[in-house]
């Protein structure tokens, strides 16, 4: 208990004074998963509203697959990333393992999924009660989808923070395909296995802490957009 | 609708250009053996309907008689199980549908402000507008104070003005109305029925679903009205109010259930 309660107390020191090798991994975690992200509504958003809004055939297998998949193991595209990757793999001459775009790879593959599908949700819904509108408008398909991702922005932030807690909190695949490599691939959950693994409760508690406050801090705004667009009637 | 086309043709021989239709006799309107059946149940059971003039119409009848689904077929947002429906000579499509604009009984906003929406389907059809001419436009409705205000805000009178205008301001040849004026305050319902009556002056074609028979009496030139799914009467609205001719309707004026 005493060892839990030093901990804690270097921990704060660390995260007070700035610790330098804590500040590294804490901007190498967020430039990974912000690009993750980033990559994974450039092509989450469209899909999902796609599929919301098409019919054809198969599109409810797409859907349960695109449900499925937002369960994907981590460890398991971290050996799949790790095997395209690598130099016998079809894209190893990108020579791109044990480097944050591999970890960007990796996290975008386990993070998608969640974008189409939560999107998809928030866009089917929508398109259930403008559908009939639009179709008296005549709106042409494309625009149609442009005014359902516009009208809908304030929910799809809050889908995409739900991608962004995914990415953060991941370690498996980011450790496989990463390697955890000081200074230049390790980010705050493969530095919390390390340090953990060596006894350095410390540095591992004060990651963690970091982590929670960021997860926090991802819960806020959510609640803070959700509210906003409640009060503003876009809900 | 023959009259019509010959008048066509003599005007062809007679003048070089073809002349502008009178706007009465724009957009008729004709229904043959129309039907629309789900797998429980029909619910448009051989309706034929001409309605060759630009007159006021208000479709009638008791819940469940077919009314909006009417409409909706006039649109050409649901397809017949049988039967045509032709506007013009052809049959409802996107084409139609961009010379017509329709309000739903239940408003269906945008996620936008009052202008926004109306610059939203402004931009669908191509249609340059000023600020100034759709603030005189939401003016007409009540609702200029409010152009900057989240459409989702409004109440649901001010919404369902705020859909009339959105029609409206896509200038269309034809109106279709389905109840719009459900659970409106008495002050919503009149700047709804001026509105209508300025666009019906200015050579719109409108058809409106109701089932109040005040509002009927005062909007109305021609009353269809519609019992399970069939046309029980057409006719001019005042023979329709002093002496119905169907048992339906006279049951239906009476306050008698219709089942």
């Amino acid at each position: 208990m005493q060892d839990f309660g030093a901990a804690f107390g270097l921990a704060f020191h660390l995260l007070a004074g700035m610790d330098a090798e804590l500040v590294e991994i804490v901007g190498l975690s967020l430039r990974v998963t912000f690009a993750a992200v980033f990559v994974s509504c450039a092509i989450g958003l469209p899909l999902g509203a796609l599929l919301a809004v098409s019919r054809f055939p198969g599109r409810q297998v797409l859907v349960v697959l695109f449900n499925t998949l937002m369960g994907l193991p981590p460890v398991v595209v971290g050996l799949l990333v790790y095997m395209m990757l690598s130099n016998a793999g079809p894209l190893g001459v990108l020579r791109l393992l044990y480097t944050p775009s591999a970890m960007i790879i990796a996290q975008a593959i386990l993070v998608t999924p969640i974008i189409i599908a939560l999107s998809r949700q928030v866009i089917e819904d929508l398109n259930n009660e403008y559908s009939e509108q639009f179709r008296s408008l005549v709106v042409p398909f494309p625009r149609a989808i442009a005014a359902l991702l516009w009208d809908a922005r304030f929910t799809l932030v809050t889908v995409a923070l739900a991608g962004f807690g995914r990415a953060v909190a991941e370690v498996g695949a980011v450790i496989i395909v990463g390697g955890n490599i000081n200074h230049v691939t390790r980010v705050m959950t493969t530095a919390i296995a390390l340090e953990t693994s060596k006894g350095d409760l410390a540095l591992a508690l004060a990651l963690g802490l970091v982590l929670l406050i960021i997860a926090l801090g991802v819960n806020i705004a959510a609640q803070l957009l959700k509210s906003t667009a409640r009060r503003r009637a876009y809900a | 609708m023959l009259e019509a086309s010959a008048l066509r043709a003599a005007n062809h021989r007679v003048e070089e250009a073809p002349a502008p239709l009178p706007a009465a006799e724009r957009n008729p309107l004709v229904v043959r053996g129309l039907v629309f059946e789900t797998p429980r149940q029909r619910i448009i059971d051989g309706v034929d309907l001409e309605l060759p003039d630009n007159r006021l119409t208000v479709l009638m009848g008791p819940n469940g008689a077919g009314k909006s689904v009417l409409l909706r077929l006039l649109h050409g947002l649901l397809t017949p199980s049988a039967g045509t429906i032709l506007w013009n000579g052809k049959p409802p499509d996107g084409r139609t549908r961009r010379s017509q604009a329709m309000v739903f009984q239940a408003p269906v906003l945008l996620r936008r402000s009052v202008l926004s929406n109306l610059r939203f389907a402004l931009g669908l059809r191509g249609l340059g507008c000023s600020r100034r001419e759709m603030l005189s436009l939401l003016g007409m409705l009540g609702l200029e104070p409010l152009a900057d205000r989240p459409a989702r805000l409004l109440s649901g009178g001010e919404q369902q003005r705020l859909c009339l205008a959105r029609a409206l301001a896509l200038r269309p040849e034809v109106l279709l109305l389905d109840e719009p004026c459900a659970n409106l305050d008495p002050a919503s319902v009149l700047m709804i029925e001026e509105a209508l009556m300025k666009a019906r002056a200015a050579g719109t074609k409108i058809i409106l679903v109701t089932h109040d028979l005040f509002q009927a009496r005062r909007v109305a030139e021609r009353i269809v009205f519609l019992h399970r799914g069939r046309i029980a009467e057409i006719s001019p609205a005042e023979s329709f109010f002093d002496t119905a001719g169907s048992p339906e309707a006279r049951s239906y004026m009476e306050g008698r259930i219709l089942v």
